[in-house]
Formats: structure tokens, sequence, C-alpha cells
């Protein structure tokens, strides 16, 4: 009976092992597919497990040229969220802490969850509550953090600033934007970049590399300790150390003179085309822009009707005015339409239109070197003429004026110089297309004759003009100004050490620079002379139809073997004699001798006191 | 004694032993992957999981050979006085235990804690075995039937009471024995039938495309195709199969471009098409006057009627929590702190292991305690991230290699106690594997059963050892005869 019933139901043991088989398949067939196929879960596991902790790196120093320090770091102190592992918490005492509002609070929160704000945001990376809080409001949190939980705080820098001057050469840091964070994935929210200045043109040296922890975390947030024994983390790269090409002392007087006038100071080395300064008018502390203060008093600089944070030195342009007359002469001798010898008449006037634009006082008929120093419009006005209106050597005068403007180009103006510093102003030379379209193909030296003497279309900015009295003063060649001299452990770009040749022939720069010379021996420019120094200088007085003329003057220092190219640019102050040009003596005797002499100390005491109501703002 | 002693030594099965060795130390190594602490890294700590562990694995050597000793009739004599016994343990378990974790199944005795319900899974196979290998029993009698019904719900009643509704849901792995035993395998059909529809219809109780209930339409598909499986094996003509496939793909291909004018409800056409079978399958019955027919259209009717009321008495008649329970079990609802983020977790500790896994205790998520109980039910999380792909297959492989060698032994028994015992062993087994794997992957309900030799627990490892071992020292009565 026993085997009847066993071989009854025997085979059914096939089922049960089948049924098995097909278990083991679908269970295999399942891990296939969680372990092997879908990537998503191990993304998972890495956020569960892994807490990267950004160890931040302290910022590149600033240098001066004598290795004074301008900017260095402090510590401060974010108050970091992880979203995830908020838990209810005393928002109300939490906000007392930071003293903020609950509803800055609540908006603040939105802020970061929002993924247009915030493209990077991820409930399980820490995110910027706020930021670079003071060392007190950091002490009364931390005492409270325990109470908070998700939240930490992480510690980071901020920029200090040694001394309140040169703003628009340092820039500042401030927090990334989305368009940063897109264009560089190296940023995530709340980490800080150069906004402008050098900060900006040389973030990617000062920045450094940013560090990472790797910590591991259970369940409840709690960290366990270093993955790995921290085999797998990176050490912070500190950023390296800038020194720049500006003299901080010749920067400080040079604002301390430029107080309560508009303009711009620029100082070049000739040999090297460093910038010992670079001062622009209004300007303010760069220290009243970092931390939370930064965006109120962004905001305030903003509102300012004279526009202090606009780095008029070399973001502005103007037209040059008289300084633009040794460019003239320059391209005039190359051209052969003169010689050194080469006498025009003038009747206080340009006699072919007139008596315009007219002149004032001086002998007549004369050469460059004493048009130079007397500053002869006339002079120019009939070199222009017999370059473009003389059809020997051209044969329209759309070529020849092409072959005027490309002799300008090559001196630097109407393209960025290419300064190290971000909002370079190209300024502007006109080239024959533009008055083809505004005068169809009739025109001639005639039409456009306020170029000659750097008016009309014609635009520079103040760093062009000094660049062209440091071409002047190399007697032919300049080298691409710069602010920063030295990068710590790096070369800097081979742009700021090449010579670059003009198209001028070399021996005519020495004809330029005897009329500079003569401008402050006997022309309009004597008030530049500095004892023992044999100053070279043009002025210019920029005719300015919205108001008072413009104030400019352009030299260098000495004679030979020049140390120094200066321009300085005075919006509304008049002849150029009466402001641009003892600014420019102060600050050349400043540098050159390290003092003011007795016999400029009122010179200097009248130019600080004075104050230049703008008429105008550009 | 030397000559038995000998004969044992040789009689024994060492395959299956072997197969024991290999996962009771494989479980040792997952369970110090899964209770690693970061402060105390010493894996023979005696207050820590895996020197205990070690310690429960040494006591069960010990436990073996007393089965071994044992005399070659002990276990049949004394069958039901073990399952008496346990049944009053279980039964005092319910009122002296303490309440752990919101059960109440662990007797504490001073520094020990037991759960007998581990236990009671080998006394119940006893017992059952004792009386199903009765001189000409048979099963298809009433009597005997509910006999065997009622040893076997008894101790689910005492274990439900103890609130240990995964433990007491084992012992539905019994039907496989009743079923291998000459139950009809109807009853099987029709409760895996239950069971599929039932969760299938839970599953996409919320998915809709256009108007058709996605749940409901798989169900009927489903219902559709067993009937025609059944109709065809019941020799139906073959002429039938083109008849009702062509019919099927015609109905819903018109359904469709109907679809395009006015929205269609896919399920009321497949409900029709079954309506139709019936109608076809009674007009068989009555014509051929067969009665089998008659019996298939009566399934097809009642699982149509069964779906009607999972709604109805899923909406009505279960309280809210309850819901709540099984859809959380069935992943259907989103619940970060209970079950939904056990399986969640699990997943992504098992998916992060990839191929090759990350080696033994480097695993971050299971050392770094992401899955909830993960050094008991949810162990082979730890085999998934540690070990990969790869590790984790072999272990699958292994226990379905260990399945069907105990059943393959059962088959062998000259005695019909030996066998039945044998195939509760293997069905209990299987049962343990498909739920507490399949919960892990996140297939089958949350259902917290612990996994063979594997999980953690001195408990679960001697009820196993126990539940084995007796069938091996069974097994090897059949040479010593």
């Amino acid at each position: 009976m026993e085997n009847n019933t066993k071989h009854n139901f025997s085979n059914r043991h096939f089922t049960l092992i089948f049924s098995i088989v097909g278990v083991v398949l679908i269970f295999i067939i399942r891990l296939f597919y969680l372990q092997v196929i879908d990537n998503d879960y191990k993304v998972w596991a890495d956020n569960n497990a892994f807490l990267n902790k950004t160890l931040y790196p302290s910022r590149g120093l600033i240098y001066d040229r004598n290795g004074k320090l301008l900017v260095y770091n402090q510590p401060a102190y974010d108050v970091m969220l992880i979203m995830r592992e908020v838990e209810t918490f005393d928002t109300l005492d939490f906000c007392n802490v930071l003293g903020i509002t609950k509803e800055i609070f609540l908006r603040r929160i939105e802020e970061i969850k929002d993924r247009r704000l915030n493209p990077g945001y991820s409930s399980y990376v820490p995110q910027v509550f706020m930021n670079q809080l003071s060392a007190q409001e950091y002490g009364a949190l931390q005492e409270k953090l325990y109470k908070f939980p998700g939240f930490y705080i992480q510690n980071r820098t901020i920029r200090e600033y040694e001394y309140p001057y040169a703003a628009h050469v340092l820039g500042g840091v401030g927090q990334v934007n989305r368009k940063d964070m897109e264009k560089d994935k190296y940023y995530v929210q709340g980490d800080n970049s150069g906004r402008t200045g050098i900060e900006r043109s040389y973030e990617k040296i000062l920045r450094g590399k940013k560090g990472v922890e790797i910590l591991l975390r259970d369940a409840h947030g709690r960290v366990k300790g270093r993955y790995e024994d921290g085999r797998h983390d990176q050490a912070p790269v500190s950023g390296k150390n800038l020194t720049l090409s500006i003299d901080i002392d010749l920067q400080a007087y040079g604002e301390q003179l430029m107080k309560n006038k508009i303009g711009g100071i620029v100082m070049i080395e000739p040999s090297t085309g460093e910038v010992l300064c670079i001062v622009s008018s209004p300007t303010f502390d760069p220290g009243i822009l970092v931390g939370r203060q930064r965006g109120k008093n962004h905001n305030i600089l903003e509102k300012d009707p004279n526009k202090p944070l606009y780095g008029r030195a070399f973001m502005a342009s103007y037209p040059p005015g008289s300084t633009f007359k040794p460019a003239q002469g320059l391209v005039f001798l190359q051209e052969k339409v003169i010689t050194p010898q080469t006498m025009y008449t003038c009747v206080h006037g340009y006699p072919l239109r007139n008596g315009k634009p007219g002149c004032h006082w001086h002998p007549s008929p004369l050469n460059l070197i004493s048009a130079l120093a007397t500053s002869c419009n006339s002079y120019f006005c009939w070199g222009l003429h017999d370059m473009l209106d003389s059809r020997k050597r051209y044969p329209n005068v759309q070529t020849a004026f092409e072959v005027w403007k490309n002799h300008i180009v090559s001196m630097g103006y109407g393209h960025k110089l290419g300064i190290d510093l971000p909002g370079e102003n190209r300024g502007f030379i006109p080239n024959s297309k533009t008055y083809d379209k505004v005068y169809g193909k009739r025109w001639n030296s005639n039409t456009i004759i306020s170029i000659s003497i750097g008016q009309g279309e014609i635009l520079t900015s103040p760093l062009q003009i000094c660049n062209l009295a440091a071409t002047v003063a190399n007697r032919g060649y300049f080298i691409t100004p710069h602010v920063v001299k030295k990068i710590q452990d790096l070369t800097i770009d081979s742009l700021y050490i090449r010579k670059r040749r003009t198209t001028i022939d070399l021996g005519y720069y020495d004809i330029i620079a005897e009329g500079m010379r003569a401008a402050v021996t006997s022309g309009t420019c004597h008030a530049a002379a500095l004892l023992n120094i044999e100053v070279c200088g043009k002025t210019g007085t920029v005719e300015n139809p919205r108001g008072k003329d413009h104030s400019v003057f352009m030299g260098f220092a000495p004679y030979d073997n020049p140390k120094v190219a200066i321009s300085v640019f005075v919006e509304n102050a008049g002849f150029g004699a009466t402001y641009a040009v003892p600014i420019g003596k102060l600050m050349l005797e400043k540098y050159l001798t390290g003092t003011i002499s007795e016999t400029n100390k009122y010179t200097e005491d009248y130019i600080i006191n004075t104050i230049i109501t703008p008429t105008n703002v550009y | 004694m030397y000559t038995r002693k000998r004969n044992l030594w040789k009689s024994i099965d060492w395959i299956t032993i072997l197969f024991y060795a290999m996962m009771v130390i494989a479980g040792w190594f997952s369970i110090c992957g899964a209770s690693y602490e970061f402060d105390n890294t010493n894996l023979f700590n005696l207050a820590a999981r895996p020197g205990l562990q070690l310690l429960w694995i040494g006591l069960s050597v010990g436990l073996i050979f007393i089965i071994m000793m044992l005399d070659k009739d002990f276990f049949d004599i004394f069958a039901y006085l073990i399952y008496f016994i346990i049944i009053l343990l279980l039964i005092a378990t319910i009122f002296l235990a303490p309440e752990i974790k919101g059960s109440r199944s662990w007797l504490v005795l001073g520094p020990i804690r037991l759960q007998p319900a581990e236990f009671a899974k080998f006394a119940t196979a006893l017992a059952v075995a004792k009386f199903m290998s009765q001189y000409n029993f048979k099963l298809n009698t009433f009597k005997n039937f509910i006999i065997t019904l009622l040893l076997i719900f008894l101790p689910v009643i005492c274990i439900l009471l103890q609130k240990e509704t995964g433990s007491a849901l084992v012992y539905l792995a019994f039907f496989l024995v009743l079923y291998r035993e000459g139950m009809s395998g109807k009853v099987l059909l029709i409760g895996f039938c239950a069971v599929l529809f039932f969760v299938t219809n839970m599953k996409f109780s919320e998915a809709t495309v256009g108007i058709t209930p996605i749940g409901e339409l798989l169900v009927t598909i489903m219902i559709l195709v067993i009937t025609t499986l059944l109709t065809l094996s019941a020799g139906a003509k073959k002429y039938f199969m083109y008849s009702i496939c062509g019919i099927t793909a015609f109905a819903f291909l018109s359904g469709y471009l109907i679809s395009l004018l006015i929205p269609v409800n896919f399920f009321w056409i497949g409900m029709g098409i079954i309506l139709l079978l019936c109608c076809y399958l009674f007009y068989e019955a009555i014509h051929s006057w067969t009665m089998k027919y008659a019996l298939i259209a009566f399934f097809a009717l009642s699982s149509l009627l069964f779906l009607f009321s999972i709604e109805y008495v899923f909406n009505n008649v279960l309280e809210p929590h309850q819901q709540v329970r099984i859809k959380v079990s069935l992943g259907l609802e989103d619940d970060p702190s209970g079950a939904g983020y056990n399986v969640n977790q699990s997943k992504i500790a098992i998916g992060s292991g990839g191929m090759t896994g990350k080696g033994f205790l480097n695993g971050t998520q299971t050392k770094l305690k992401y899955v909830p109980e993960q050094d008991t039910d949810f162990i082979f999380c730890t085999v998934g991230e540690e070990q990969g792909f790869i590790g984790s297959s072999l272990v699958i492989i292994l226990f379905g290699a260990f399945i069907v060698r105990l059943i393959l032994l059962a088959e062998r028994q000259e005695t019909d106690f030996a066998r039945i015992y044998g195939y509760s062993v293997a069905s209990i087994f299987l049962f343990h594997l498909i739920i507490n794997i399949g919960m892990v992957l996140g297939l089958t309900p949350v259902i917290g059963i612990p996994l063979p030799f594997f999980s953690y627990g001195g408990s679960s490892l001697w009820g196993f050892t126990f539940l084995l071992f007796i069938f091996l020292r069974l097994d090897s009565l059949r040479k010593e005869r």
C-alpha cells in the first residue's frame, strides 16, 4: 500500500523542482537588473553614505611692486544646511541668533530649493544658507548649533584690504551667480569668485583649488569616520600670490591729488610696460565691498551720480585733444608728408578754413618741433590736408585715410591694448568707411579737420594716451601695459613681456620727443618743468560741447632713458595747463624723487584743495 | 555501539552537510559586514553580533551531535509529544513574553532569549509527518484533511496571537507538502491565482490608460489565459485555441479602432470574451455531459467575482491603517520611515554592489546602517553589496541546489514519515527563500522572516538546524536498516 501512494504522486516532485529553478532564475535576473544594468542605485548609495566636505583654499595674496601687502584673507563663517537632515527646530531662536526675520528665513529656504536660482540643488548636498558671519555671530550660533539639526558652519575666508586705495585695480570678490556656475563647473552655490579688477582677471590663479574630505555618515546623518582613512581626500591648493606693478604710495598720492575731481591718472614704466599707478576718480575704499555689507554698499556706489565704480582711467574714452598731436606728427613724418624742416603758416587759426580751428598767438610760420611746443593747431591741419588731399601719394582720399588709420592703430589706439584688467575701453579711431557713410565719397581733409587736433570722432582712454607717451619715451615701441608684475611660481603672460613695434620708423620718435621736451622748456607745458629732471610733455584741452573743456596732460621723464610715462585727464577743468599739467608734474616728482620739493608744496596744496564740480558726467 | 557509529558516519548525507556548512559560514561573514561597528572592529568579540553568532554556530554543532546520537525511532515515537510541548510553549509565550518591537514572541530567561516560533516549525513538521504516515492514510477523506489542517493551523493561530505575522505565514509552505501527498493541484492553483490576482490588481489599482483600469485588464487577461489553458488540458479540440485567439485579437483590435473615436474601456472587452468563453464551456458541458467544462467555467466566473470583490473588500471592509499596510507592503505607497524605506534602502545597497561587489567589510550602505534589520531579515543586502552580482547569485544558486537536494533526498525515503518530514523541511526552506530574498529585492511584499543560516540569531539558526538535521538523521536510517 505504501508503495502505491508513493507512486501515485511521486512525479509531483518535478513540479516542485521546476518551481525552485524558476524562482532561482527570477531572482538572478532581478539581481542582474539591480546590480549590473541599473546605475541609479550606485549614485543613490554614494549620496547616502558620503558627505563631501569641501575644504576651501586660501585665496592668493596681493602685494605691490615694493612688496607691501595689499590684500589678504580673514576667516569668515558660512551657515550651511543639508535640507534632508533638517528636522523641526525652534525657528524663532535660530532667526534671533542670526539676526534675521522669519520672513527672510523662509524666503532664503525657498531660494535654496528653487532650481532655477540654484541649479546644483540637492537635498543631500550642503547649501549655503547665509554667508560670511562675523566672529561674534559665529560664536553665538556655534553654541546653539546642536539645537538645529541639518545646519553646519563652513569655514571660509573673506578679503581684507590693507589700504583704502586702488579699488579699481584690485577689484572685489563676490558670490558666484547662476551664469558663472553654468560656465565653470568648479563653482557651486555660495562660492566666491573675483567680480572686478585683477580679482576677476586673475581669478583662476588666485582661487587655488578646492579640496574635499570624504566622510562617511550613517542613516542618522552622524559622521562615522573618513572614507578609507582619507585615501580619496584631496587637500586644498592655495591660490598663487600676485605682485603688482602698482606702487601703492604713488597710487595713494594720485588718488589724493584727484580727490574731488573727475578723471584719471596713468603712469607706466616705459621699459617694461608696468603700470605704476592707475588712478580713477572718484574712487572708493575696496574694504567696504566685502562680507555681507557688499550688496548694500555696492548699491550705494552704483547709485552715486559720479559713478565711483567706473574705472575711468581705462574704462572711459575721451577725445585726446592736443595729446594726439605727437601721433599725428609721427604719421606725417613716416608718410613723408612733412620733414622736420617743413614749415606751415598759422594766422591765429587754420587759413584754409577761414581761421578755424583757431589758434593762440605764436611765431609763424613754424616747424614740427615748434608746433608741438606751442601746440599749434594749424600745423596739424596743414599736415592732414597735405596727406589726404594731395593725389601725388595716394589715388584717393579713402586710401590715404586708411594709411593714416593703420599708423594710428599701430600705436595702440582704436583697439584694446590688452591690459590685465577687465572692462578696458577700446576707444575709437574712424576708418574711411565711417566717413563714406556720412558724406558719401565726397569728403576731404576739410570735412574732417577736427581729427587733426584730436577732436571729432576720435576717442581714446587715458591709458592709451599714457601708452603713446611710453612709446615716445621708448622711441618707437611699447610693451602692453599690465598691472601684475609677478605671479608666484608662474611666469606672466608673454604678451606683457613682448615689445610691440609701431609702423613708424624709429628715427622719427626723436623729433617728437624733442618737440615734447620743447613744450616743457619753452611751450605750453612749462608748468610741468621740474628741477634737475628733463620732463617732456604735451598739454591738451579737449573741447567739450556739453560743458567746460577737459584738461589733459601726457608726458614722460627724463628725456634720456625715461623712467616713467604719464597721462592725466581731468574732466571739466579747462586748459590743460591749469590742472592736468601740475598734477602730472607732482606725480612725476613724487615718483622720480620720492618727495615733493618745497617749491611745489604750494601747487600740491592748491591741487588737493580744488573741487571741480562736475558739470557733465560721463 | 561501535558499528552503529561507523554506520552513521557512512550513511549520513555529506552533500547536504556541505551545503549547510557553506551557508552557515557565508552567513557569518555577512553578519560581520552587516553588524560592523566603527568603534569595535574585533570580529570575535562576544559582546558584538559576529562573535555571538560564532557562539551560536558552535552550539549548533553540539546540537547536531545530540540529534545524531538520538535513537533511530525517537522522532517517530515522540513526534506528538514534541508537538504538544511546543504548542504549550507557544501559548505560554503569548502571555509571558514582553513586547519587543511590537510582537510578543520572545521568551526571556535571564540572559537567554528564545523565540519558540522558530522551533514550532520542526515540531509541526514532525506531527504532520506522523499523522499522514499512518497505515493506509488517505488525505482525500474529509476527516483526515481537516485534522491535518488543524495540526498546521494550531501553531499558526498561536504565532498570530504573538503578532508575528511573518512567521505564521511560513506554515503556508505545508500546502506544498499536502500537494505532494495527494492534495488536488486545484487547491494550489486557486490559492496561487487568488494571490496573483490580488497583488496584480492592487499593484496597478491607480493606473489607467484612457478609461481602462490597467489592474483589472491585466487580471482579466490572466483569467482568460488560465481558463484557455485549462480548457485545452481538459481535451478541447484544436480549433478551439485558434478561435479563442482570433476572437480576442479581433475584439481588442476593433476596440482599439473604436477608441480612436470614443473612449473604450478594454476591461469590458476582456470580460466579454471571458463570458463568451463560459457560454461555450457550458454548452460543451451539456453537449458532452462532462462536468469538467462546467467546473472550468465556474472557475472563470468566480475569478471575475473575486476580482470585483477585491476592490469592494479593500475599500469598504478593511480599516484605513490596514489598507496602508497592504499598499506599503506591495510598494504602492511611499512610506519613507516604514517598509517602503526598508525596501528602497535595500535595493540601493544591493544595486550599489555592482558586478563584483565592494569586498568584505567594504560595503558603505550596510556598514553605515542604512538598511534597517540588515543583520536579520535584510541580511541579503550585505551579500549583495559586498559580494556583488557574482556572490549573491552564487548564494541564491546554493540555496536552490540545497532545496533541490532536500527534495531528492525526500523522494528516496522508504518510510512515509521520513518522506513527508523531508518535504516539510524543503517546503519551509523554499518559502523562506522566496519571501525573504523576494522582499529584499523588492519583488514580494515585506514580510519579516529570516533568511535561513544567514540571518543573525540563535533561535533562528537552531530552529533551522533542528529542522534540517532531524531529517538527515531520518535519512541516515535508510541505510542503517
